[in-house]
């Protein structure tokens, strides 16, 4: 029986990976394990190719395009009106928030005025949105390290949120509800009252969270000093989001530029000083109840008026190029469109913070043991379809 | 009274009177091995079931509920699914071991059954090492781990195999210093000794505080020898998709699967035996009134309402717990159990050479 | 002091452990707060939002008539040709040829439910229907007419 020479010997024929491009890795001892495109942990299609010396992990490569759609090269053939609801499509978790975006470029670029109602609506929606989308990111997180029950649990509130939505917009993930100049139809008359009464059931339920999952010895000790981001790396890399707010980059889009009306509420930027997984986690977990805050102050105040401007039926982009970015529940996402003047943009590009996000993960991953890597990746909420497109 | 003593007692008289002292042995013997394949079976399917519906419940989900009355016969269904599913064989696996590995988990926890006693005099075998035999031969589970992980030829097996060997070996001694401290209390290793020595009272109520203490040690411990949650680092599905067992399918897979059910189910009896008093029912002491009425319950119904007790418990850390990682989980053994149940087993030897338990 | 130290921790992180089974085992005991819906069997009294985007359909009155002129803004403004309009036409009395509907083929594979063509119909003849039970056999039954036999466009919609 010698196994060992064989798994060495498969490893070296590997022709992708030829020795010398490995990095810190690639010596007899080492074993090249792919996680990934089918694996439980990376939540889709990722691809991890993962050098391994016993446990600990020598180097991290992803590999993508699994799920690369040419999402941007599609819209250069829709118009301005309908490329839109692609984007639902990129990070389906934040869909409003990326149709928001895509709205926000188009209105700029054709100067429309956008009603009041209208951008307290999508403000309100968006945050909904945030919420659900970092309660599937606990859920998921709390199952990547073992914790199964965290995952319903965490889906009970998010139901509520996806009824709001169905309710309003008539769909649950994908709901294209933004058109520029506003928004599609106006919110349903039971929203107000639906909202206040998930902010009251959630606000009660985000304490069970902590009981369950965020106190847990096991779970401190498997976040703390895990997966180390310095702000340095983190600017560096490029990370935006929670990612990056975990190791105390000021860098939220909705308090540096401020778009729609975040710059009338009140809410504070979650800046942890922590660098590991857990201040990550803790930025979101803190971040939720800024969400509540921010929904709180608006609900009762939706102004009255109309919820779209008035636009030409054929939207035409004059020739030039615009950018707009928001803060997604991930992070920074741009859009840039290069317009000829035609009713479709000539070159769209979308800056997704999952992919820059993504590129830290070898930087952290270095030195640190396989189960880590797996807690990494859920505290950075990777959504791949974001990060390939 | 209708127990299972006087059913046995009754068979064996029978087969003594109508055949010669052999044949009836031999009888005996053929007996007790498709007894303990009927309660595998019985065993598998019950504790699937019990643990999918505790899981669902604690997930605020219904659970199993199509298959059958309030789906008990779902476990039923998902064994003709796995008899009639292919059992692969990987190219570049060992075939002999890979195909032996199952096999291997499946006798450990077959040869676990000999000195459990289920009910009053309901014994395959009064050995008078019980409780060392079992803490014997449940590490050979350890083997059929390495065996499946290193014959499957995957790096995602091997890493599983290699994790649950060092857990398997590590924990083995706090669970062994854990069950010593009831062994120095009642001065015997003989499994029922231990439970006569219950009749005043369980230990775990007499024993103080270091009984309580080795009790928490047994079942922190024996939860990561039959690697579940939080210490299922042997499985992980979220690290290694399942590990060990990562290439076995259909029937091969079923026996690893039943196994761990089993090997759960020995080491929760063996935990009621030894803290819990096993069939004895719950006596106070000098209350005689009591201790009759207790007495009226079947000794069978006392020793599986304990063991189904310990196994809930550990369906309970399974479905709350996040799992450990590697190096933190051996920390927990070498830095806290161990030098805690060591400790405790002084503390022990004390109460028990003064003899201040009750 | 050491000791001290590591007592402290261990008995702080069993508390937050049992903290945790406290949670579970509530939801355990209180069957109350158990959140299945059992989909097939509550068909009956499942309803659907009103604003749900199932899928397209073109609206008939009592009379067998529809409000679609066939003037293909909806086919326009599709992303993903979802919608084919066929249109042929018809002699009004006073002689004249007028274009009609004949055919309003929906490809409901390909829909991807964005409502733009409700909003881009300028008679209000599409909405969205809130059906969504749309698995068949055969992928060519998801393409479908919509427009019913013999219906014919309602007097006065232009």
């Amino acid at each position: 029986m010698f196994r060992e020479t064989e798994i060495v010997k498969d490893v070296s024929s590997i022709p992708p990976f030829p020795q010398d491009a490995v990095q810190g890795g690639g010596g007899a001892g080492d074993l090249i394990i792919n996680v990934g495109p089918q694996h439980p942990a990376t939540h889709g299609v990722l691809h991890l190719v993962i050098t391994l010396n016993g446990e600990t992990i020598k180097k991290v490569e992803p590999h993508l395009g699994y799920i690369h759609r040419s999402i941007e090269k599609m819209c250069e053939s829709l118009t301005y009106r309908q490329f839109i609801y692609v984007t639902s499509r990129m990070d389906y978790l934040s869909a409003h928030i990326n149709n928001h975006a895509c709205a926000l470029c188009v209105e700029k670029g054709m100067q429309i005025e956008v009603p009041d109602r209208a951008q307290v609506i999508r403000v309100i929606m968006d945050e909904l949105t945030r919420i659900a989308s970092h309660e599937l990111w606990w859920g998921a997180m709390a199952m990547d390290i073992g914790a199964f029950t965290p995952f319903f649990h965490a889906f009970r509130e998010r139901e509520k949120i996806n009824e709001i939505m169905e309710e309003t917009c008539g769909a649950r993930l994908t709901m294209n509800y933004y058109v520029p100049g506003g928004l599609r139809a106006d919110m349903h008359p039971d929203f107000q009252k639906k909202v206040k009464e998930f902010i009251v059931l959630f606000k009660r339920k985000i304490d069970e969270y902590d009981e369950l999952v965020t106190g847990n010895i096991i779970f401190i000790n498997r976040m703390k000093g895990v997966g180390m981001l310095s702000k340095e790396d983190a600017v560096s890399f490029g990370c935006s989001g929670p990612a990056a707010r975990g190791s105390g980059v000021h860098c939220d889009i909705r308090k540096l530029y401020p778009y729609a009306v975040y710059d009338k509420v009140e809410f504070d930027e979650i800046l942890e000083t922590g660098c590991d997984s857990l201040a990550r986690y803790m930025v979101r977990i803190r971040e939720m109840k800024q969400s509540v805050r921010i929904i709180e102050q608006l609900i009762d105040h939706i102004p009255e008026g109309d919820f779209q401007a008035k636009t030409k039926a054929v939207l035409k982009l004059p020739k030039g190029e615009f950018y707009t970015r928001v803060e997604t529940a991930r992070g920074e996402l741009g859009v840039y469109i290069v317009s000829e003047g035609a009713t479709t943009p000539y070159r769209i590009k979308f800056r997704s913070p999952g992919f820059s996000n993504l590129s830290a993960l070898d930087s952290m991953a270095r030195g640190s043991k396989l189960g880590d890597l797996v807690a990494m990746m859920g505290t950075l909420d990777l959504v791949i379809p974001d990060i390939d497109r | 009274m209708w127990s299972l003593t006087n059913i046995s007692t009754g068979i064996h008289d029978w087969l003594i009177q109508t055949f010669n002292p052999t044949w009836a042995l031999i009888i005996e013997m053929v007996i007790a091995g498709i007894a303990v394949i009927g309660l595998f079976a019985v065993l598998g399917l019950v504790l699937v079931l019990m643990e999918r519906r505790v899981a669902a419940w604690m997930q605020i989900r219904l659970g199993p509920n199509r298959v059958g009355p309030f789906g008990l016969l779902q476990s039923a269904a998902d064994t003709v699914k796995l008899l009639v599913k292919e059992g692969m064989t990987p190219d570049g696996a060992d075939k002999f071991l890979f195909n032996l590995a199952p096999f291997i988990a499946m006798m450990v926890a077959m040869l676990l059954m000999v000195p459990i006693a289920f009910a009053k005099d309901f014994q395959l075998w009064d050995l008078n090492i019980g409780v060392l035999y079992v803490s014997a031969v449940s590490s050979i589970m350890v083997i059929s781990i390495l065996m499946a992980g290193w014959a499957s030829n995957n790096k995602y097996s091997l890493m599983g195999a290699m994790r649950s060997g060092a857990q398997i070996v590590s924990y083995e001694l706090s669970a062994g210093l854990s069950i010593l401290t009831i062994v120095v209390l009642t001065g015997s290793l003989n499994i029922n000794d231990i439970i006569i020595a219950q009749a005043d009272g369980w230990w775990i109520f007499k024993g103080h505080i270091p009984v309580i203490i080795s009790f928490v040690i047994f079942i922190i411990a024996v939860t990561a020898e039959t690697n579940r949650a939080p210490f299922d680092l042997a499985e992980a599905e979220s690290e290694l998709t399942s590990g060990f067992h990562t290439e076995y399918s259909g029937m091969k897979f079923a026996l690893f699967f039943l196994a761990e059910y089993i090997n759960v189910f020995i080491v929760c009896a063996i935990g009621a035996t030894l803290f819990l008093g096993g069939w004895m029912p719950f006596h106070i002491g000098n209350w005689e009134s009591f201790n009759h009425v207790m007495d009226y319950i079947p000794s069978s119904i006392w020793f599986f309402g304990k063991t189904f007790f310990l196994i809930f418990v550990i369906m309970w850390f399974r479905w709350t717990f996040p799992r450990l990682r590697i190096d933190q989980l051996l920390n927990l053994e070498w830095r806290y159990l161990l030098p805690i149940s060591m400790f405790n087993l002084l503390l022990a030897t004390a109460i028990a050479i003064l003899g201040w338990h009750f | 002091m050491f000791i001290v130290k590591y007592i402290k921790d261990v008995f702080s992180g069993i508390k937050s452990l049992l903290v945790g089974m406290r949670r579970t085992g509530y939801y355990f005991t209180h069957h109350k707060e158990i959140i299945t819906e059992q989909y097939p069997d509550n068909r009956d009294t499942l309803v659907m939002a009103d604003r749900f985007k199932g899928e397209v359909v073109l609206l008939h009155d009592e009379n067998n008539e529809h409000a679609c002129t066939g003037c293909t803004a909806c086919e326009l403004a599709c992303p993903n040709a979802t919608i084919k309009i066929v249109t042929k036409f018809d002699i009004t009395p006073e002689g004249k040829k007028k274009k009609a509907l004949d055919k309003f083929v929906y490809h409901l594979e390909l829909c991807t439910m964005c409502n733009l063509c409700i909003i881009a119909c300028p008679t209000d003849a599409i909405k969205m229907a809130q059906t969504f039970e749309h698995s068949v056999y055969d992928r060519a039954e998801l393409t479908k007419i919509l427009n019913k036999p013999d219906s014919k466009i309602r007097e006065g919609v232009e």
